[in-house]
């Protein structure tokens, strides 16, 4: 089974974010930058299912320079290649834009599956791997909860998370996109062998050019969402903030708690 | 060109589950009800199944210009190709401005297939809109709610949008009376089976009674740092919650999680810690009367949703916190 994941690579979740200059973007200088959660998880859904089948797992992502390191990540834990897709005319894409570019990259070799996380937790669009399935013309599933092979994978059962703690058990055929939710699996730690044997994989760099794609129809040219500028949202409206050092503050709360909300 | 053709229309696509209107179709009537009126056009409704006359007539109670249904077999379950292959030749012939649709796990699912198909825009997750100096302005959540990106649309072409849970509230649609009619449908096709459903976890903790959480995030740090705020939670007779990364890590059991994927809970006293405020969480807790949350960044967005706030480790301010409460209660 010859499977691709595609991973974003995001901002920490832990990171003190800051605006850039333009008011347009977070700056990314100094910015600590991971593997999408769910994508992690749905690397190592791929690497599974690549052990039990004998196959191959393809990482791909698309991003400026330092998208280098995720790659570098993905195949240290055991994915075969990298392709890069770097290009300035990538950048700055709405989902649709992103899937174009995605799907020109996917499209020069054949694939059986195509697994990605869900929702990146930056643009958090959700949508990206959707329409990259519809540009495939194979089936799709979001928020997946578990993937088995079926009749030597001509089809999957895939566990399919829905609203208010039940999951929905569904058959498609394959090719398929799978877009895995985080908590699927226990993804893997590196090896020092992993890492070691990392630097020595094929890295390959996509531009525009090579893919055939016209610059207008991808990254923020061929996007019809326009980030006019993105602000803090107003925190701590209705808050009472409690001052002090750790002592104090705790002090405080309970007082109020006891004394305000009348909750202790 | 006649009059009709150059009127801006709204689309509405609602969403239901046995034979009832999920809670936030009456949300996005109510959102596309206002970005009709802030257009100047007209909103109609759209519900896809089979055997739907009476949601129909329920959605035909709002002020809308139209109800159209897509009743067919093959939409009596939900899969992503009946729903593509129903709404697709509709809006190819329609052409509204923009289709609004609730921000829920069937339409993320499906919508992006649509856009695909239809060649339309796609503007997932909207929380507000403005039509002011720059335009329409929409407004969703970006960094997993830490920020706020205002985006505009720009090119020719129909728009899909769904609006977030909570946004709009249901109880401003405008009641009215619609007529009802069938869309004309092409061939619709399922492209998956339904094998069945099963629930996540079979709840053997029913967090919905309590009085009192005690909520763990990704932020406590691991398995074996949970000593205090379990401690918290004797002390306060409290269930103990987590956020779905504390799950995810095995931290804790599933059935302890809060949130859209997770139960939803609406306790007297919730104390968040360590949990950045995600909408998939807070969609789970904000029917809490009090909400209390410590978290070291002040920028963390729970502090929106709360009445109490502590920035800080939560590492510090747990044991004095605990140490408070002992004393209170030795107090009497
Ligand atoms: C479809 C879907 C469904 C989802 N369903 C759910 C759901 O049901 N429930 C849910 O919770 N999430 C759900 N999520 C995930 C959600 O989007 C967030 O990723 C998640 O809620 C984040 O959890 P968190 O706040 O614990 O972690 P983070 O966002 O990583 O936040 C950790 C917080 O801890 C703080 N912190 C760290 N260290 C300390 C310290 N020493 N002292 C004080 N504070 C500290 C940080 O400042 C940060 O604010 C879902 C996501 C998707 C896409």
């Amino acid at each position: 089974m010859r499977i691709a994941v595609c991973i974003k690579q995001v901002p920490d979740t832990e990171a003190r974010l800051r605006l850039r200059k333009d008011g347009r973007w977070v700056d990314e200088e100094d910015l600590p930058f991971v593997i999408n959660e769910s994508d992690e998880y749905a690397l190592e859904e791929a690497l599974t299912l690549a052990e039990k089948t004998g196959g191959e797992v393809v990482v791909l992502s698309l991003g400026p320079a330092r998208v280098k390191e995720a790659l570098r990540k993905a195949l240290a834990l055991g994915a075969q290649r990298a392709v890069h897709l770097q290009d300035e005319a990538f950048e700055g894409g709405d989902a649709p834009a992103t899937a174009r570019a995605l799907h020109a990259a996917l499209s020069r070799e054949s694939f059986d599956l195509v697994l990605t996380g869900s929702q990146s937790d930056d643009n958090g669009y959700g949508a990206t791997a959707s329409v990259l399935a519809g540009l495939l013309g194979w089936p799709h599933a979001w928020l997946v909860m578990g993937v088995e092979l079926e009749e030597g994978g001509a089809s999957l059962k895939v566990v399919r998370e829905m609203e208010s703690g039940m999951n929905e058990i569904v058959r498609i055929a394959t090719p398929a996109v799978i877009e895995v939710q985080a908590g699927i699996n226990h993804p893997r730690y590196a090896s020092l062998k992993g890492i070691m044997q990392a630097k020595r994989k094929p890295q390959e760099v996509l531009t525009a050019a090579d893919l055939g794609l016209d610059p207008a129809v991808v990254g923020a040219a061929g996007s019809r969402l326009e980030v006019v500028s993105v602000a803090f949202p107003s925190t701590g409206a209705g808050a009472q903030m409690i001052e002090g050092d750790a002592a104090t503050a705790a002090r405080v709360l309970v007082e109020k708690l006891r004394n305000e909300a009348r909750v202790l | 060109m006649s009059e009709d053709l150059m009127s801006k229309k709204i689309w509405i696509v609602t969403q239901h589950r046995d034979g009832k209107l999920h809670r936030m179709s009456r949300e996005a009537i109510a959102a596309g009800q206002q970005l009709a009126q802030a257009l100047g056009a007209s909103a109609e409704a759209v519900i896809l199944g089979s055997g739907i006359d009476g949601l129909a007539a329920e959605i035909a109670g709002y002020d809308l210009a139209a109800v159209h249904t897509a009743d067919h077999a093959a939409l009596a379950d939900y899969t992503p190709g009946g729903y593509v292959s129903a709404l697709a030749p509709a809006l190819a012939a329609a052409r509204p401005d923009f289709v609004v649709f609730p921000h829920t796990y069937q339409s993320v699912d499906y919508v992006p297939l649509l856009a695909q198909r239809v060649d339309a825009g796609l503007l997932p997750e909207v929380t507000s809109f403005e039509n002011g100096d720059d335009g329409l302005v929409f407004t969703r959540p970006v960094l997993a709610g830490k920020m706020v990106s205002r985006v505009r649309v720009r090119g020719e072409g129909t728009v899909l949008l769904s609006v977030q849970s909570g946004a709009f509230s249901a109880d401003s649609a405008a009641t009215g009376s619609a007529p009802v009619a069938a869309l004309g449908l092409g061939e619709v096709t399922a492209d998956r089976e339904i094998l069945g459903v099963e629930e996540v976890a079979e709840d053997q903790v029913d967090l919905s009674k309590a009085d009192v959480i005690v909520a763990v995030g990704r932020g406590i740090g691991g398995a074996d740092k949970m000593a205090p705020a379990r401690e918290l939670a004797e002390l306060l007779g409290a269930e103990i919650g987590a956020s779905r990364p504390v799950i995810d890590s095995d931290w804790l059991p599933r059935d302890r999680q809060i949130g859209s994927s997770g139960q939803t809970v609406a306790p007297k006293l919730y104390i968040a810690i360590g949990i950045s405020g995600a909408i998939q969480h807070l969609v789970g807790m904000k029917g809490s009367s009090v909400v209390v949350a410590i978290n070291k960044d002040p920028k963390a967005p729970i502090f929106n949703v709360s009445d109490y706030g502590i920035v800080g480790d939560l590492h510090e301010v747990l044991p004095e916190l605990n140490a408070k409460i002992r004393e209170l209660k030795q107090a009497g």
